[in-house]
Order: structure tokens, then sequence, then C-alpha cells
């Protein structure tokens, strides 16, 4: 197990602080290093995420999951450059080698809609009620393209074709009202694709859809990420929604990472007692459960946050370390990170009661 | 059967002793304390209610009182008229005070009578919904298309200037808005689920309004009351500077303002006192009002 | 590992608890462009349901948006009025009753809401809040035992009393939620409603109020009809289900039957969208996907309201509405897939 130790990585060798995107790999999208995103409110300072670090690689989707107050929608909103007014992002966001957060509005403007897309969870909300739904997506192609009015209404009926809405030459007419909730969130993604931005965000986009119609979704995203080669965060509470789409996945607890790896490693293996805690409490449709396991206690008060590991008070492995000093990030072959102090016996140990089906599968 | 505890176990074996709960009125309390503008408003109106309250009990004149020796003076110590006096050497000081107990009277308990009864009309309204609401509302309609200073007119010339009336025709307009916002607070709220709750637990209709609507309604109710006494002041004024208020030698701030506006070029004293308390009156409760609406934000809910 | 209780076996000795009929409920809506002289428009919001439940079972009522769920489960608790079929409580007709015995009824349903702060009314305490429907059915109570019954059912749901004197608004999600059904219990009543409790919690949350319900359930001989979207959940905590499409049911049977054998070509869909959290099982599966939307209520599709979105549809079931068929354990509504009349 290697503890973080930044001397020893070859970024940093390199690093005479000139010219970064000599350093970055060729096909890294995004460096995430230490990301934390602060909160003045009225009632003091809120720490929303603590120290985040991932990469992600060209074509990968990754997910990010947590309950509420995990920091999930947050770090998203730091990375776009959206925070509110009273918010503060600190650490090193790097997307294709540039920082994105020391870049001024103007800068990130330009690089919003046409690099990093964003859809979020409400369509309702999220498209303007009093346009048509063609003029909102006809002003991201002539803003962000320069396109003039009838090139980027055809182009955006092209797109609306992409995303399986039918009859799109007579519904880009249309109002957002006039759409179901499933259309609507297809008239997002076809918005936040138009200008074939490399990376993608998703901020519970299935969350307010009925469960065929996320399936809908979800399958499009799979054939738009085939198509297109975007890259997708896809940000969630949904566990089956991440075991069906992401490559990658980040647990996040209280704004901390608690475990991050590879989809299937994490859910056939997990080793962190937060996943392991998750992925026992949920009622599943392929296994017959008995009473279900729970988290005992609350998500936590970001405002008075315990001064170890955020997670010790609902732990079935709590320590006496846990309440004093929070679990440092460790790195762990195959890039897979936890945080704990914790640690099983043996790697499988956990498992065998969750997956009794897929052992044959699990990887050693 | 097991107990499911939402709380850490050491928690449970300390002894249970009740815990305060904060409620949103005390969260809105705590708010608006720290509204500079609407304390200091608050406090200032204390000194006005002082003011129009002991004054009259500890002046050396009457208000209807004329001294001979000094007519239309101008604002003194040594002849202790220290705002001057009227036209007809009534002493100002004393009038001022005596007017603003008129005002603040009319103010306040014309916005309490509209409020109260605003609300009840309102919320019942809302509340009832269908066919009882629209009629309720059409009657509402009407009464506010009423030529409403015709109405004024008719009820003076046939009973003469009394206060009491001034009361009925201030009250007969005002209560309609708040009955509006009232029944439109009530509308929304008809349909959240802990209505539905009550409903369930098989609580009255009355009990209903009484006990789930009218709490809920009232953060904007107390916003709109507070908003709505310098209304009823300056209407009152207005009735009076018409002529249509107050019966003499009673005096009121408006009544003050036309005596004085008549004087404006030789004795401004008698037109800018009463103008000054009663802008900074309404000041006061604009200032109270707007801090009010902050501390009740719902945002916050 | 949970029993599933006996009720679920072929025989059934006991009368039902709760026998819904054919119950319709429709709205008049008023739409746009018209003159008020027309006819409003129908919005058949629950078009012929009928099912039954037993006491100590739990019945989980599953669909979409727009399939009815939430006003059936209004209906039978009263705050709608059905416009025609029947529901018998013990033997004791509901549509239609006077006030009087409706609210004779109240006490023994009782119901949950989803959304768990939304349902509490934030200027009353909590402990007035649970104390309300005891105060309004015994008001010769006295102060005392209202307090501790109180405090009583605080403890069952598991919640301090001692936070008897707070406001809603201090509590957590779950924690409402359980205050929540801690005014259920209150009155000690036969049937609770649940109105998709735990959609609106996270899900470490919602793994500790189902496990709550299952033992209050348990403990109290309480029927439970549990209303979700979430298959996964109802699975987990029903005896039996009942699937909702526009306002119809088409299927009912018991828990082993209709996640066993889904027969239904919606339920079959829906079964098969439910994502599953197992990453090679879930992208391996193939989805049935619907085609089209949801069509309007207020002018459903003739003959089978599903027909417009199911594969199998052919022009039989634009002429005949399919109605519940099969055995005592399992029924569909479908022209094309039946059950085995027997078990």
């Amino acid at each position: 197990m290697v503890t973080k130790d930044f001397s020893n990585t070859i970024n940093n060798n390199l690093n005479d602080g000139s010219n970064n995107s000599l350093i970055t790999p060729p096909n890294t999208l995004l460096e995430v290093k230490d990301l934390s995103v602060q909160f003045k409110t009225e009632d003091g300072l809120v720490t929303a995420v603590n120290g985040l670090n991932f990469d992600l690689h060209e074509g990968e989707t990754l997910g990010i999951v947590g309950e509420s107050g995990s920091g999930k929608s947050q770090t998203a909103f730091a990375i776009m450059g959206l925070l509110a007014k009273n918010g503060h992002a600190k650490g090193s966001v790097r997307f294709q080698g540039n920082e994105l957060l020391s870049l001024s509005q103007k800068a990130l403007n330009k690089i919003r809609a046409e690099q990093v897309a964003m859809i979020f969870q409400d369509p309702m909300t999220s498209l303007n009620p009093y346009m048509k739904i063609g003029d909102q997506l006809a002003e991201v192609l002539i803003l962000h393209k320069g396109m003039n009015k009838k090139d980027a209404w055809a182009e955006s009926i092209r797109m609306l074709d992409a995303v399986k809405i039918p009859e799109a030459k007579k519904r880009i007419g249309m109002y957002p009202h006039e759409f179901s909730g499933g259309m609507r969130q297809r008239v997002m993604i076809a918005m936040a694709l138009l200008c074939r931005p490399k990376l993608l965000i998703a901020d519970e986009p299935t969350t307010a859809l009925d469960v065929t119609v996320q399936a809908q979704i979800m399958v499009l995203l799979n054939e738009l990420k085939r198509d297109f080669g975007t890259t997708i965060i896809m940000i969630t509470h949904d566990l089956g929604v991440v075991a069906g789409i992401c490559d990658r996945v980040l647990v996040m607890y209280a704004g901390r990472t608690m475990a991050y790896g590879e989809t299937e490693e994490i859910f056939y293996t997990p080793t962190h007692p937060y996943t392991i805690g998750l992925l026992k409490a949920i009622p599943r449709l392929d296994n017959e459960i008995g009473k279900l396991e729970t988290i005992p206690g609350s998500p936590p008060n970001l405002l008075d946050l315990p001064a170890g590991c955020p997670f010790y008070e609902r732990c079935p492995h709590a320590m006496d370390i846990c309440r004093d000093t929070p679990p440092p990030l460790e790195f762990l072959p195959h890039d897979r990170q936890r945080a704990c102090h914790w640690h099983p016996e043996t790697e499988t140990d956990t498992s065998a009661d969750i997956h009794a089906n897929h052992q044959s599968e699990i990887e050693g | 059967m097991s107990l499911i505890v939402d709380q850490p176990t050491d928690i449970i074996l300390s002894p249970a002793k009740e815990i305060k709960g904060r409620s949103l009125w005390q969260d809105a309390w705590r708010r608006f304390y720290q509204n500079k503008a609407a304390v200091a408003s608050f406090f200032i109106l204390l000194l006005i209610g002082a003011f129009v309250l002991f004054v009259p009990l500890f002046a050396p004149f009457g208000y209807a009182e004329t001294d001979w020796n000094f007519m239309q003076a101008a604002p003194s110590i040594e002849n202790k008229h220290y705002f001057g006096t009227d036209s007809l050497g009534r002493d100002l000081l004393v009038r001022t005070a005596v007017g603003g107990r008129i005002s603040l009277m009319v103010g306040i308990a014309g916005a309490t009578v509209a409020v109260l009864f605003g609300t009840v009309y309102g919320a019942t309204s809302g509340y009832l919904g269908g066919k009882v609401d629209m009629i309720m509302m059409r009657f509402l309609e009407i009464l506010s298309a009423f030529p409403f200073m015709f109405f004024v007119i008719l009820l003076v010339t046939i009973f003469g200037r009394n206060l009491i009336l001034i009361f009925v025709a201030i009250g007969l307009v005002s209560w309609l808005d708040v009955a509006r916002i009232v029944r439109g607070q009530t509308l929304s709220l008809k349909s959240k689920e802990f209505i539905e709750a009550a409903h369930v637990g098989g609580v009255s209709g009355f009990n209903i309004i009484l006990r789930h609507i009218v709490p809920n309604v009232l953060g904007v109710v107390v916003i709109y009351a507070s908003l709505l006494v310098p209304t009823m002041i300056l209407f009152e004024s207005f009735l009076s500077f018409l002529g249509l208020g107050v019966q003499e030698p009673m005096t009121s701030w408006g009544a003050l303002l036309q005596e004085g506006s008549r004087t404006m070029q030789v004795a401004p004293w008698q037109i800018l006192i009463p103008s000054a308390f009663l802008v900074i009156t309404l000041f006061c409760f604009n200032f109270i009002g707007d801090g009010l609406r902050d501390a009740f934000d719902p945002k916050d809910r | 590992m949970m029993t599933q209780t006996s009720n679920s076996s072929a025989t059934q000795p006991k009368t039902p608890l709760l026998k819904v009929r054919d119950v319709h409920t429709t709205f008049n809506i008023k739409q746009k462009g018209t003159y008020f002289w027309q006819k409003p428009a129908t919005l058949k919001a629950v078009n012929g349901v009928s099912f039954e439940i037993f006491a100590g079972e739990t019945l989980g009522v599953v669909g979409e948006s727009g399939c009815g769920k939430s006003t059936l489960a209004r209906t039978i608790v009263g705050l709608i009025e059905a416009n025609s079929g029947s529901i018998l409580f013990n033997e004791e007709e509901l549509v239609g009753a006077s006030k009087k015995t409706m609210r004779m009824k109240r006490k023994d349903i009782q119901m949950i809401f989803q959304d768990p702060l939304a349902s509490l009314n934030p200027r009353m305490t909590v402990g007035d809040i649970i104390a309300e429907p005891l105060r309004t059915y015994y008001p010769k109570m006295k102060k005392s035992e209202v307090q501790s019954e109180v405090r009583e059912i605080m403890k069952k749901v598991g919640l301090l009393p001692n936070q008897i004197n707070r406001y809603p608004h201090e509590f957590s999600g779950g924690q409402c939620q359980r205050i929540g059904i801690a005014r259920a219990l209150i009155l000690k009543p036969k049937i609770i409603i649940c109105d998709e409790p735990v959609s609106a919690l996270d899900v470490s949350i919602q793994a500790q109020v189902i496990n709550l319900l299952q033992d209050i359930q348990e403990e109290m001989g309480l029927a439970l009809i549990f209303i979700a979207h979430d298959l996964s959940v109802i699975k987990h905590i029903a005896d039996r289900v009942l699937v909702m499409y526009l306002g119809n049911a088409v299927e009912l049977g018991v828990n082993k039957a209709v996640y066993g054998n889904p027969t239904h070509p919606y339920t079959q869909a829906l079964m098969s969208a439910v994502p599953l959290p197992d990453p090679i099982a879930e992208r391996n599966k193939t989805i049935q996907l619907l085609e089209g939307d949801l069509p309007s209520p207020i002018n459903p599709p003739s003959g089978c309201a599903f027909r417009t979105r199911c594969p199998l549809a052919d022009d039989e079931c634009a002429q005949i509405k399919p109605v519940l068929e099969g055995n005592i354990n399992h029924r569909v509504a479908c022209l094309k897939n039946k059950v085995d009349v027997v078990s």
C-alpha cells in the first residue's frame, strides 16, 4: 500500500512550471488534485469538498456516488466554475493540461459548452419555458460556433435525431412544457452535445425520471458515448446506474473520498465500510435478502464534522484512531484509492455474502 | 423487536432532559434583530409612542387652549411653546402629540381590524374553495371596484364628522388586500402534505384553518400588516386634509398638515413639525416591514 | 431471512380487511381553449381497480408517474371521493359513506406521505404533531396521558423522547419520516397506506425506515399498502404486488409469482429496466425498452391502455379492454399473455 507522496511522482520531477502540457499523458482529459470547496455561510465555514484526487482519461466514464451532503454536486460545479458566490475552490483541476480554477469567467465561458458541458437533474427548470427549444439549441451554436440561425437550426435538428426524439423537425418549434420529462432530458443532452464537448458532466440526470424512461436515457448515453467518444462524469446516488455505465467509481462521504476504483472492483470486492454498508443496505431485484442491514445514524452535518473520519459515528469497524485522525488517502494497485484506518483481513472476506452469484467472476 | 435508533448509543444512556426546540418564530426574530435599520426604527417608534402618550399629560398647555399672548408664534424656549403655536394660538407641541395619538391609533387599530377580518375571510374562502370561494371572491372584487371616496363623503354627509366613521371607512377598504393575499397563501398551503395529513388524522375543517393554515400565513400577514399601518395613517391624513377627518378641535397629523399648509409661507413650523413626525413614523414602519420580510424569508424553509 | 406471511399461500380462510372493487376516480379538467359552457374533460386517474388486502400483510402498489397509485391511495383514505365502485373495510362500505362514518373509519386507516418535511406543520412542535390525532379523537384525555402516549410512540419509532418540544426543521429527513410514522401509529390503526415513504430519503436511511415499518407491522399486526415506483423496495417488503399502468391494474399476485414470472408486457419492461447494482449483470442484460410516451389519461387508448407501447399488441387489443384473470396467486390483465388458471 502506497501512501501519497507527491515528490515521488513523475509529474513533479518534470514540473518546471513552464509548459504543463508536456507532463500529462496524452489521453488524460481531467486531472483533479486536492480539490477542496468551501462556502462562507451565515452559520460558519462549510467544507463541502475536502481533498479530491482523480484522473479522468478520454472515453472513460466516472461515476461519483454519494448521499446528501457528500459534496458530489459541488465537485461538478467547481470543475465547471459554477460555484455560488460564497463558494471558493482550492487545489488543482487541469483540463487537457490547462488549470481551470484560475481562469476568468470569460475564459471559462469559452471552455463551457465547447469542451465541457453539463446536464442537470430537473429538465423542467434547466430549460427556459418561454423559448422554443429550437431557439435554445440554436443559441448555443450561434454563440459558440458563430453559425447563422439557419445552419444552427439544421444542426439542432440533426442533434435531436441523434438523441432519438421522434419527428425532430416538427418538435423543434415546440416549447419545453409540451414535452414529457424523458423528452426534455433528451433535449438537455442534445443541447449539451451540440458543440461536441470532450467532457460531459451529468448531475443526477435520471433521478427525476421514471424507471422505464431512465432505462431509455441510459441506453442513449451509452450509445452517444460510443458514437461521439464523450468522456462522462456521472453524478448519482443510484448504485445501479453506476454499475451500468461507469468504468470507475468515486464514493464520497461528507466531502471526502472514501473509495475510488474500477467499478467491478468496487462492487465485487469493496473494502471500505461505507461502500460495504451501502451495498448491503439497498434492496435488490436480483437477490433474496432477509432483513436489510442498515447503516445506523444519519448523513453528516457539514457544519459540525468530527475531528477524525466523518463516517466514525456510523461505522461498524470504528476504532479510537478514527475519532481523532482523518484517514489518509491510500493509493492502491489498479489506480484504486481508499481512505480508512481499518483494513479487512482478506480482500474477498466481505464480498462473499453480497455477491454469491458472481463468485467465479470476481477478480482474484 | 430491535430498537432502531437514529442516534449513537451514548446519547441514549444519558438522562433524558427535554430539549427546548427552536421555533421558526425564534429564528425569524433572531434575523430581525440583526437588521440594524429595523431595530433602530423600532426604538424610534417606541420613542414617538412615548411622546404621543405622555406629552399631553405633562404639557403646560391644553391642545385646544388658546394662548392669546403668542398667536402664530415661532418655536421658542422661553415662552414654553417648544414647537411654536398655530394661527389660533394653540400650542403645537401638545397638538402634535394629541394628533399623533389619533393618527397612530387609527393606523394601528385600522390595520389590526383589517388584518383580523381579512385573514379570516381569505383563509375561509381559500380553504373552502369551489363555489363558496368563487362567491366570496366576487363579492370582494365588487367591493374593490366601489368608488370609495364617494362612499366616505356620503357617510360624512349623513353622519357628520366622526372618528368612528373614519374607522369604518378605512376598515372597509383595507381588509380587501389582506383577504386576497391570505387566500392566495391558503390555496398554496392547501395542497401541502401536512394539511392532507391533518385530514387523515380526522381534524375538522375549522381546526385545520385555525391550527394549520393561519399560523403558516401569519408570517406574510405580519409583514403586510406592518406595511399597512403607514398606509392607514396616510389615508387618515388624506381624509383629514380634505376636511373629512376628525372634528375640530381634536386633531390628527393630517389635519395639522392641512392647517399648516395654509400658513406655509409665514409660519413654516406649523407644517414642518407635524410632517416631520409623519414622515419619520412612516419610514420607521416601512423599515420594520422590510426587516420582517427579510426575517421571514421563505428561502430558509 | 424474512418469512413470508402465511397469507401468501393458496388458501385464504379469513375475510379480507379491505376489499376494493372496481373503483373509478375521475377528475374534471378544464382544458385551455374551451368555453365555460363546454363540458370539461375527464381525467380517469383510477380506472376500475380491484384488489384485497388481509390483516398483517403488505400489498405493494408499483407503477410509474401517471399510473394513478397516489390517487388510489388518497381515494382509499378518503381524501378524494371515488366516483364509483366499492371499498369495503371490515364489510363496511366507504364509498359514499357519511362524514360521520368516514370520521370513525379514519381511526383505523392512516397514511404516511412522501415528502417527510412537507408532511409536518412547520409551526407545531413534534409532540403536538404526533398528539394531534389522539387529541382529535379523544378530547377528554388528560394532558399527561397524551404526553406519555406520545413518548411511547416516539421510542417505538426510534426517536428520543426528549426531542418532544423540537420543531420539524430541526430534524433530518429520516427522522421526519419517523415522526410521520409515529403520528400514523398513535391511533393504533389497522391499515397504514404508505405513499412512497422512502423515495425522498437517502439510501442508507431508506433501509432504516423500511426495517422500522416491517418491525412495527410484525408487532402490531398492521396491514400496509406500500406505494412505490422502486421495484426493488417492493420486492423486499411486499407479500403481494399490484402493478398499475394509466389508472388500470395490469398485474396482481403474490410476490414470488409476480417477480418470478412477470407476465404482463409492462411488468416485464418495468423489471428489465431496473438498474442492478451488479456491473456484469447490468451490462449484459437485455432491456425491454418501451417505445413512445405515456398516453394522456384524458384520452386513453381504446381497449387496452398499454397497447400503444406494447410489442405484442394487435387489433384485438384496441377493441377489448382486458381484465385481471388468472389464479388466486397471480392475475394478469392481458389478452396476449396469460397466466394458468390453476396455480
